[in-house]
């Protein structure tokens, strides 16, 4: 499927390094994480456990943490110490949270996001989650001896902007460089696309533990578009374990239960909703702490009929997403099943039955969003393989809007727009001499900005003084290829850049990243500074490179003096490489980055002009 | 020299004739190969000012493929280039004829609304896109035929007001199906 020819001037610097980099799977139930090694995408295993790591983080009481299989030994037993389904409380506050849920854990409402109570001390789900990812981290760079380079990480397309920021806080808190966020969905198909040389448009059913995802995309000439995404950030299998346990309690008039009992139920219900996918019927039984026996058989018919409601969930967003792509169920070639879930006999008959077609079964739903994750990593750290000819076109799952007067929000950035995108809105002062304003950005699809979800407000200050009405402020509202928001200013008719806080309020500040390294290591200001060291060679290693094959390609597109200064900023950079001052190496870096941004712009231009004559030939031959 | 202003317009950067009339096949392949060689992906291991350079030229080259895919804002933007501001708030005068049929089709959208009635809805819906789609056809003779673009002016409003209750219709089934 390698159909489009991509000219890429100074992008193969050093075409026999393989850099080291993988995909996470980082989900409410299991995490794990994939690389792609001789060519192949695999799945790494940790050393003793299996490839899917349970994503259960216990505080022990000698103040170790244990991550996995040892964790979910004891979910029962020290049930407040120990952390399942951390995924559902990343980016989220308290009033989030269903009232079930909030009595899970000893909460605390904190700024932004919810904090847990633990004995090891009051933890962040950023910093539960960081946990997760530092033993897969340490899991591949064991298995593939050498540090990483970056990774990409999954997050269920349905997650905001301060979900994405908190997943790729917690990655940065586990040491990952964040390659790139990419929509859990997304990855299942680029498994699947380039596995079976797929053409045409595919849906991704995801039914994971806690998150539902449905994403519409097409395969064609080696791009993946996401035509549309939905969801519900609140269903999974966790919902049916929910669901079974609340019969078992009422067959056993068991509805006081400690949260140890509470929990061994759930255990149990998980476990026979498992086997019920393969057998007809099963006997739930849990030995309370009372001594006394919660026990009953559930046949799959029961089953079914307890969970159809659920089941029924599913289809809602299904139809709300061929809805946005303006398409019917015929137009869809196949459904990718992706999640743990979607084993259940009656999510495969209900998929079959609204798309009249089996769905696709064939790779392995529970590794299936690694491995793509993973072929993306090699992509985007420069392993390019040779079938790796494909672009990623993904888009936004929520709209992004401000308030505007009387609680009402203006759209800005439609939801299923293509990322990255840019979007520019003009204001103006209301008043005579007015120097700052505030932009309350949201996000979500409803009407009133007490229902969507606040990103938070951005102050605009440094307005130069004018009447009331004259001044032009242009915010741009840029989302990267993450789905991450940034807000930038300026002042039109004065040409001023206002300054902007633009960190919203749930996102970790760099301070409080470093804060919560200190935290965790010891000799961390030793370690810190090293790695910072290490990480600032390496990329001015990477910067004299691309900036000197860039000089030599494109060269022309300078005038004298200004290649005089580039060349003697680069010899500059060079000098300080070998050398051990990471701060000097930091402002030759940011130096070159300004002296360099005109010329980048000049390439890039080029670079475009030769793609629209490239079209035109294409153009052609139609 | 700024970037942005390097591009053009949506036309020339998707090296598209400057007309109403597009063929969707010709732009979406325009498109894919201008993404294909800037997006910011293609230079994932480039310094971070010319990914963010990149970043900016997708996204514009994203707006621009939004643009010119759909007809209303592409005959909007048409009217943009050529200087005329389609005053789509403050006017609303519209053929009686015209607003005598919208007016029938909103009656009957709230009737299927109140009955749950969604196969109801789902066929106005489909009555609408047929409406829509007579409307295309004829902004294609008033931009690309005779250039009169009063009469595209006219038109693009109709058909804003066909699209606003296709969504209001949108939001309805939505509404019932949760
Ligand atoms: N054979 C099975 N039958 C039914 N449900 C299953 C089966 N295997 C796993 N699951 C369920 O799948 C869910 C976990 O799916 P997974 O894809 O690992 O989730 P996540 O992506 O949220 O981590 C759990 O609810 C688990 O009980
Ligand atoms: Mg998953």
């Amino acid at each position: 499927m390698a159909l489009l020819q991509i000219a890429e001037p100074g992008q193969s610097a050093a075409p026999h390094e393989h850099r080291l980099a993988v995909g996470i799977d980082l989900g409410t139930t299991h995490s794990l994480v994939a690389t792609v090694r001789h060519s192949l995408p695999e799945c790494l295993p940790g050393e003793q456990c299996g490839i899917l790591l349970p994503s259960i983080v216990r505080y022990l009481p000698d103040g170790s943490v244990a991550v996995g299989k040892e964790a979910a030994e004891h979910q029962a037993t020290d049930s407040q110490n120990t952390i399942v389904s951390v995924k559902r409380f990343m980016g989220r506050g308290l009033d989030d949270l269903e009232a079930g849920a909030r009595k899970q854990y000893d909460f605390v409402d904190a700024e932004g996001m919810v904090r847990i109570n633990t004995r090891a001390g009051v933890k962040s789900p950023v910093e539960v989650s960081a946990e997760i990812l530092k033993v897969l981290r340490q899991r591949a760079e064991s298995r593939l001896g050498g540090e990483l380079v970056g990774a990409v990480i999954t997050v269920p397309a349905y997650f905001d902007d301060a979900q994405r920021q908190a997943t790729k806080d917690a990655a940065r808190l586990a040491g990952l460089n964040v390659l790139r966020l990419l929509n859990e969905p997304t990855a299942a198909a680029i498994a699947y696309g380039l596995d079976n040389e797929t053409e045409g448009i595919y849906a991704v059913f995801d039914l994971g533990g806690g998150t539902f995802d449905f994403s519409v995309l097409k395969l064609s000439r080696g791009v993946f578009e996401v035509l549309a995404t939905s969801g519900d950030a609140a269903l999974g299998g966790d919902d049916f374990d929910q669901a079974l346990a609340t019969w078992l309690r009422a067959q056993g008039a068991a509805d006081e239960l400690s949260p140890e009992d509470a929990r061994a139920v759930l255990v149990e219900c998980r476990r026979v909703k498992e086997v019920l996918s393969r057998k007809d019927a099963e006997v739930a039984s849990v030995a309370l702490t009372n001594g006394s026996t919660l026990s009953a058989e559930v046949t799959r018919a029961q089953f079914e009929a307890l969970t159809a409601k659920l089941v029924a969930k599913t289809l809602t967003p299904v139809r709300k997403a061929l809805r946005d792509a303006n398409l019917s169920v015929e137009d869809v070639h196949g459904v990718v099943l992706v999640g743990g879930a979607t084993r259940m006999p009656q999510i495969r008959e209900a998929v079959a039955q609204h798309f009249g077609d089996e769905p696709l079964t064939d790779i392995d739903p529970d590794k299936v969003v690694a491995i793509g994750a993973a072929i993306q990593a090699n992509v985007l750290a420069g392993n390019r393989r040779e079938e790796d000819d494909w672009l990623l076109l993904d888009v936004i799952p929520l709209s992004l809007g401000i308030e505007t007067m009387g609680g009402l929000v203006e759209k800005i950035v439609t939801r299923n727009s293509t990322i990255p995108t840019a979007k520019a809105q003009e204001f103006t002062t209301y008043k005579d001499g007015q120097t700052a304003m505030a932009i309350h950005v949201v996000q979500g699809e409803r009407e009133l900005v007490r229902d969507c979800r606040s990103l938070g407000r951005f102050e605009l200050r440094g307005i130069p003084p004018m009447a009331a009405g004259a001044a032009r402020i242009r915010v741009t509202f840029q989302v990267d290829a993450d789905g991450l928001l940034s807000v930038a200013a300026r002042e039109l008719s004065s040409g001023v850049e206002a300054s902007i806080v633009v960190k919203p309020s749930y996102g970790l500040s760099d301070d409080e990243v470093a804060g919560m390294l200190r935290a965790g290591f010891e000799h961390a200001d030793e370690d810190m500074r090293l790695r910072a060291l290490r990480e600032q060679q390496v990329e001015a290693q990477r910067m004299v490179e691309s900036v000197q094959s860039a000089l030599d390609v494109d060269g022309d597109l300078l005038d004298a003096p200004e290649r005089a200064e580039i060349e003697a900023a680069l010899a500059a950079l060079s000098g300080l490489i070998a050398g051990n001052d990471g701060r000097a190496i930091k402002s030759a870096l940011e130096g070159i980055n300004k002296l360099t941004e005109t010329f980048a712009a000049r390439r890039m231009d080029k670079t475009i002009r030769a793609a629209l004559a490239g079209q035109k030939l294409s153009d052609l031959k139609v | 020299m700024n970037a942005s202003n390097a591009f053009g317009d949506y036309f020339a950067l998707f090296g598209l004739p400057r007309r109403f009339a597009v063929d969707p096949t010709v732009l979406e392949s325009a498109y894919l190969d201008v993404q294909a060689k800037i997006h910011p992906d293609r230079f994932s291991h480039m310094p971070e000012n010319e990914r963010r350079v990149a970043m900016q030229w997708a996204s514009h080259a994203n707006e621009g493929y939004r643009v010119l895919r759909r007809a209303v804002p592409r005959a909007r933007y048409l009217l943009h280039l050529a200087g005329i501001d389609p005053q789509i708030e403050s006017n609303t005068a519209m053929p009686a004829d015209f607003l005598m049929r919208q007016m029938l089709l909103r009656e009957a959208v709230e009737e299927a609304q109140d009955d749950a009635d969604v196969e109801a809805l789902d066929g106005l819906l489909r009555e609408l896109r047929r409406d829509a789609r007579a409307m295309e056809q004829q902004l294609a003779g008033d931009f690309d035929e005779h250039g009169d673009l009063i009469a595209a002016t006219a038109r693009v409003r109709q058909l804003m007001f066909l699209e606003r209750l296709q969504e209001d219709i949108g939001s309805a089934l939505e509404t019932l199906e949760n």
